[in-house]
């Protein structure tokens, strides 16, 4: 008799998503969702949906969902976990609704020490409105609302999202990954599934951001993309643990391989 | 039960707790701070939680997400406050949430002053936040009043799964007053179970997600119509108001809701006493608003006077009522400035003898 050796998660809804070509959105919902299943958590989890490229993470997902306002993800999964301490609750946001307009909401949800899991896509980029500068647009990166690119003189450096949350006190686990080829992935999948782990034994906050691409809003193919990423981000967003609540290191580990 | 002295925002907040409130998120403000802080005491004791979040902003995102879940939930604030959360109230509305949320005014606009007003009527039951809807406002003008009506605001907003917010200044806050709390309580309405909440989808249903998103505009307009029939409900079955002294013959018409209400019963008693017909009508549901109730209390007066501690708002729903069949005065105080009974005698008496100038409204 056959073995099956792969299919779709049960956490993964069988639909086709909106996604441009060349776009990780869709591998780093697979991953989470293959995390949920392997935790047997499916039937207790809650997703919230942020407002940006991945507003109609609720049709992908096979789990309930919350869509929250631009940025307030982490307010609304403080408000699910403290109604429902049970659930497993994890928010999945762009770096435009976590890193700018959401920077209070996420600084005090990971101080706070809120037991969820917070899944932070990176793709440099605003892609929902049309390729506008985000505030981890990489210096010098042209975007719509900076054609010229990014000026650091006056829209400063990129945000480093997860170094910024490791130096809060309250222990978390946080972690920064990519996805640019498949042995990062795999790498990127232990991140999701230890961040995922400490909240369901209760233990912290937990927060990887994903290295992720966005040839529509580069303006690059769409086979160019992981090269991009690899060459002009991951110098930039050194990919490791940052923080665990053990008190681990705050610099991160090298990838190995 | 006895009778307990309370505080009117600790009495707001044990009322809260009484109607199976189980948490709270709210950012400090004054003059509201004494309901967060009996929350922050009270709710570990049943169970429940407090978060002290860090901005109103966040605090009404925090209710979206336990309501969501399928808690009782509530967060007060005061004007300024009021206005962060008008993002998260108009997607509390957008995706059919139950919250209940005090606004504690205080004069404006701007930082204003911390005393008492009454200048977020339009924002309360006009203009809370963009998009189409509407959330219930309940209006007391007693600490025991403001009890019965957070413990109904509940019950409501489960009822038709929207915010109902209830409004008072600071005089309800900060004022003490004996109260009791109806043991054995009832709820109002029939309650169906949330089945819609986010709990956790075990395979016994399909998932459900709270959302206020729909990109199609076919599948928003039946959403907006959907919506529009719950408001429209809520006119037809919710509507409150009181009357004072209308039982007796009247000329002067005084329509007045919250404290002010008080302050006009005062006047409206000495009034009475040098023979002087007067009444009032006040307003306990300031959406929906009593305006048959108005209009047919007015058309038996001569005139009509409405007091308020604002630049003139709820005014303008009077006028909408009377359609001008009577004419209406108007005696206001702003700025934490509040009318005395005094004032309220002196303008009944100018308008009985001809000398206070009917007010043209719009």
């Amino acid at each position: 008799m056959a073995e099956t050796v792969f299919a779709r998660p049960e956490s993964l809804a069988d639909v086709t998503t909106h996604y441009c070509p060349g776009c990780t959105h869709g591998l780093i919902h697979r991953l989470v969702a293959e995390v949920i299943d392997e935790m047997g958590v499916r039937e207790r989890t809650v997703g919230i949906a942020p407002v940006g490229c991945s507003v109609l993470a609720y049709d992908y997902f096979n789990v309930d969902f919350q869509e929250a306002a631009h940025g307030r993800a982490p307010a609304v999964a403080t408000g699910i976990k403290r109604a429902r301490p049970d659930l497993i609750v994890f928010s999945y946001q762009g770096d435009g609704d976590l890193a700018s307009i959401g920077m209070a909401e996420i600084i005090h949800c990971a101080n706070r020490g809120e037991k969820i899991t917070v899944v932070f896509v990176n793709n440099a980029i605003y892609g929902m409105t049309g390729g506008q500068m985000a505030p981890t647009t990489m210096p010098g990166q042209v975007a719509t609302t900076c054609q010229l690119g990014r000026d650091v003189e006056s829209a400063g450096y990129p945000i480093r999202i997860a170094e910024l949350i490791s130096t809060l006190r309250t222990p978390a686990f946080v972690a920064r990954a990519t996805v640019h080829n498949p042995l990062v992935s795999v790498h990127a999948k232990e991140m999701l599934r230890r961040a995922f782990r400490y909240q369901v034994e209760g233990r912290c906050f937990s927060l990887v951001e994903v290295l992720s691409t966005c040839p529509t809003n580069w303006g690059i193919p769409p086979a160019e993309a992981m090269g991009w990423l690899e060459k002009n981000m991951l110098p930039y967003y050194p990919v490791g643990v940052f923080k665990t609540p053990e008190g681990g290191s705050r610099e991160p580990k090298p990838l190995v391989g | 039960m006895t009778k307990k002295l309370m505080k009117g925002s600790e009495a707001i907040a044990e009322a809260a707790v009484q109607a199976g409130c189980k948490l709270f998120f709210g950012y400090p403000i004054t003059p509201q701070n004494e309901i967060p802080e009996y929350m922050s005491m009270r709710l570990p004791q049943v169970g429940g939680a407090f978060v002290q979040a860090e901005s109103e902003v966040a605090a009404s995102n925090m209710i979206y997400g336990a309501a969501g879940a399928g808690e009782r939930v509530m967060t007060s604030s005061s004007s300024p406050g009021v206005s962060l959360m008008a993002e998260g109230i108009s997607y509390l509305a957008g995706s059919e949430l139950p919250v209940v949320i005090v606004n504690i005014m205080r004069a404006g606009p701007g930082l204003g002053g911390i005393l008492p007003s009454q200048g977020d009527y339009f924002q309360a039951t006009k203009g809370l936040a963009h998009g189409d809807f509407r959330v219930l406002v309940l209006a007391p003008w007693s600490i025991q009043e403001a009890a019965d009506l957070v413990q109904d605001a509940f019950d409501l907003a489960d009822y038709y799964r929207n915010p109902v917010m209830v409004v008072g200044d600071g005089l309800i806050g900060q004022m003490m007053e004996p109260v009791e709390f109806r043991e054995g309580r009832k709820p109002i309405k029939d309650l169906a179970p949330k089945t819609w909440a986010t709990t956790g989808c075990d395979g016994s249903r399909p998932t459900n997600v709270v959302n206020s998103l729909f990109l199609d505009p076919e599948e928003l307009e039946q959403h907006n119509i959907r919506l529009k029939a719950k408001y429209d409900l809520m006119v037809a079955d919710e509507v409150r108001f009181a009357e004072y002294r209308t039982d007796d013959y009247y000329d002067v018409l005084i329509v007045a809701y919250g404290t002010v209400a008080r302050v006009c019963s005062t006047a409206i008693d000495e009034l009475r006493e040098e023979g002087i017909g007067v009444a009032m009508l006040r307003p306990i549901t300031l959406f929906p608003y009593p305006y048959e109730a108005v209009r047919e209390a007015a058309l038996k007066a001569s005139a009509v006077l409405v007091v308020e501690l604002s630049a003139g708002q709820m005014i303008e729903d009077v006028g909408l009522a009377l359609a001008r069949s009577r004419p209406i005065h108007f005696l206001n105080r702003m700025g934490g400035m509040l009318v005395s009974p005094d004032e309220v005698v002196a303008k009944v008496k100018a308008m009985i003898e001809g000398s206070s100038e009917e007010v043209h409204i719009g």
